[in-house]
């Protein structure tokens, strides 16, 4: 570590963290109603996880385990550079272990491994209105989720059905917390959604952005808005992982070379990397050629120097199927 | 001890980390109602604030929130300067004002319904009571669900408000506004975020 400056202990000084300490519990006060905080700049670009950081350095204290993860996998860019920056400027234990882990800073998954009583997920999310893309104006939004007036959701996830037959939402699945405040559960897949569904551990969500808060307390009620008769459904695979040959996970498409070969992999880095190691495994020993090598984590402590990226890091973001 | 060294003396020996180690008391109580965590003396208040009242007004005040005080605390200078000293919290004219409340003798307080209870619009501008009980064993068992909760919980909260239940369920009555409790003993802390209900009372 350089000693150009010395920071306080996990970066923010100590009235932003009273400050977002105070928006925490009144995010799990009043379940995923959305908290105005002063978001500060961080030093990394919005859009990065300025919100979900800025909430890790208030909650993490010297005792922390931090797993973070980047649509599910813990060796991206993103999530390297952040368990790096929390190594540095907190010096707490770091792990790529779901199970070991006390905070688990996400962009959009949910780990596959059960979460467990004392753990808190923390969410960067980018944009925290459920309500945004129905109606841009904050002073409205505001109103309908005093008055709770939730039509317009229904009526977007109903003009999915007249288009498509089906409702044709993927990611940023909206849910209704203990029956009040219809949330966005920032842009996880929605197979994610029934994993919030009274899960033992604390959900956190932050913006920083757009300077909102929000938060779901253990065993809440989570429920995917639907229809009677279009009920909510998760997306499934036909096929399993192409490493692990894990079943009922989250896949994502790697693609192998330049001529339309693609092979679908766990989400999960960490999940995958277990099962694939574990001596029960009928695949242990024998992963798939050329492919376990990107997904190596022997060294996950080390500190790899962040790599230029050429796509913004939300490629989703501000857009919406309509 | 003269007042003035009383008022500088018996603030957190380690800022930063007695604070954190509050908060996540509080964060982890809040998030799971019912649930106890042991939390050690670090701060040393004047009396009549307590030990734990005190610590998590280090943790959570500062020149942003209007802090209340029940006329036991607001009686005694030392305890206005020390809270001024560490925490440069002003004091609020009215419970109304507040975004904290300290409140030494619960069973003499005034009804919940006087604190700020939020706007629908912004139901976290609301008063969060910080309440001395005596433990959390020895009065009327309270039965809690909601959030947080998996099936249920009990807390026996010693020296509640008067008519505390009936109050309390006025109180979720309101939600999403509505106020929240932290309740401080000698040695722990319990949370009644305003989610929570008191089902029914055991004998």
């Amino acid at each position: 570590m350089t000693d150009i400056a010395t920071y306080n202990f996990a970066y923010l000084d100590e009235q932003t963290k009273r400050m977002i300490r105070r928006a925490i519990l009144k995010g799990i006060a009043i379940p995923d109603y959305q908290v105005p905080f002063a978001s500060r700049e961080m030093p990394m670009p919005y859009g990065w996880g300025t919100g979900g950081v800025q909430v890790t350095a208030s909650i993490i204290g010297p005792d922390d385990v931090l797993k973070v993860i980047d649509q599910g996998a813990d060796d991206t860019t993103n999530a390297v550079s952040i368990r790096a920056f929390f190594k540095k400027v907190a010096n707490v234990a770091v792990t790529t272990d779901t199970a070991s882990a006390t905070i688990i800073q996400t962009r959009h998954r949910i780990p596959e491994h059960p979460l467990k009583t004392g753990q808190v997920l923390v969410y960067q999310v980018p944009i925290p209105e459920p309500l945004r893309f129905l109606e841009p104006r904050e002073t409205e939004t505001r109103k309908m989720h005093a008055l709770e007036e939730y039509g317009l959701m229904h009526v977007k996830l109903y003009e999915d059905i007249a288009k498509h037959g089906r409702i044709a939402t993927t990611y940023a699945y909206p849910v209704k917390v203990e029956g009040r405040y219809v949330m966005d559960p920032s842009p996880t897949p929605k197979f994610d959604n029934p994993k919030m569904h009274r899960s033992p551990a604390l959900q956190l969500f932050g913006a920083g952005r757009e300077k909102r808060i929000y938060a779901v307390p253990p065993f809440t009620e989570v429920v995917s808005l639907d229809f009677e008769d279009h009920p909510f459904e998760v997306q499934t695979f036909d096929q399993p992982c192409a490493l692990c040959a894990a079943e009922n996970v989250y896949l994502d498409e790697v693609i192998l070379d330049d001529h339309g070969g693609h092979m679908f992999v766990c989400s999960d880095t960490d999940h995958c990397e277990k099962r694939r190691n574990a001596p029960t495994s009928p695949l242990w020993g024998g992963r798939a050629e050329g492919a376990g090598g990107g997904l190596d984590q022997s060294t996950p402590h080390s500190t790899p120097t962040p790599a230029l990226r050429a796509d913004p890091p939300h490629k989703e973001e501000g857009k919406e199927k309509q | 001890m003269d007042i003035a060294a009383q008022s500088i003396e018996g603030g957190f020996a380690d800022p930063v980390f007695n604070a954190q180690t509050v908060f996540r008391a509080v964060m982890d109580t809040m998030a799971r109602p019912g649930s106890v965590q042991k939390l050690p003396a670090l701060a040393r208040p004047p009396a009549p604030l307590s030990a734990t009242a005190g610590a998590i007004a280090l943790a959570l005040c500062d020149n942003d929130t209007p802090l209340w005080l029940d006329p036991a605390l607001q009686a005694s200078t030392t305890v206005r300067s020390w809270l001024g000293f560490h925490t440069g919290a002003p004091v609020a004219n009215t419970p109304a004002d507040a975004h904290f409340a300290l409140i030494a003798a619960p069973a003499e307080m005034m009804a919940l319904d006087g604190f700020s209870q939020g706007t629908q619009d912004y139901p976290d501008r609301s008063t969060t009571l910080i309440l001395h009980v005596g433990d959390l064993v020895s009065g009327t068992p309270l039965l809690l669900e909601g959030p947080g909760i998996e099936t249920s919980a009990t807390i026996a909260p010693a020296q509640m408000p008067r008519h505390f239940v009936e109050q309390w369920k006025q109180n979720i009555k309101r939600f999403p506004r509505g106020v929240d409790i932290i309740l401080a003993t000698a040695d722990g802390i319990a949370c009644l975020p305003r989610t929570t209900r008191i089902k029914t009372m055991e004998a």
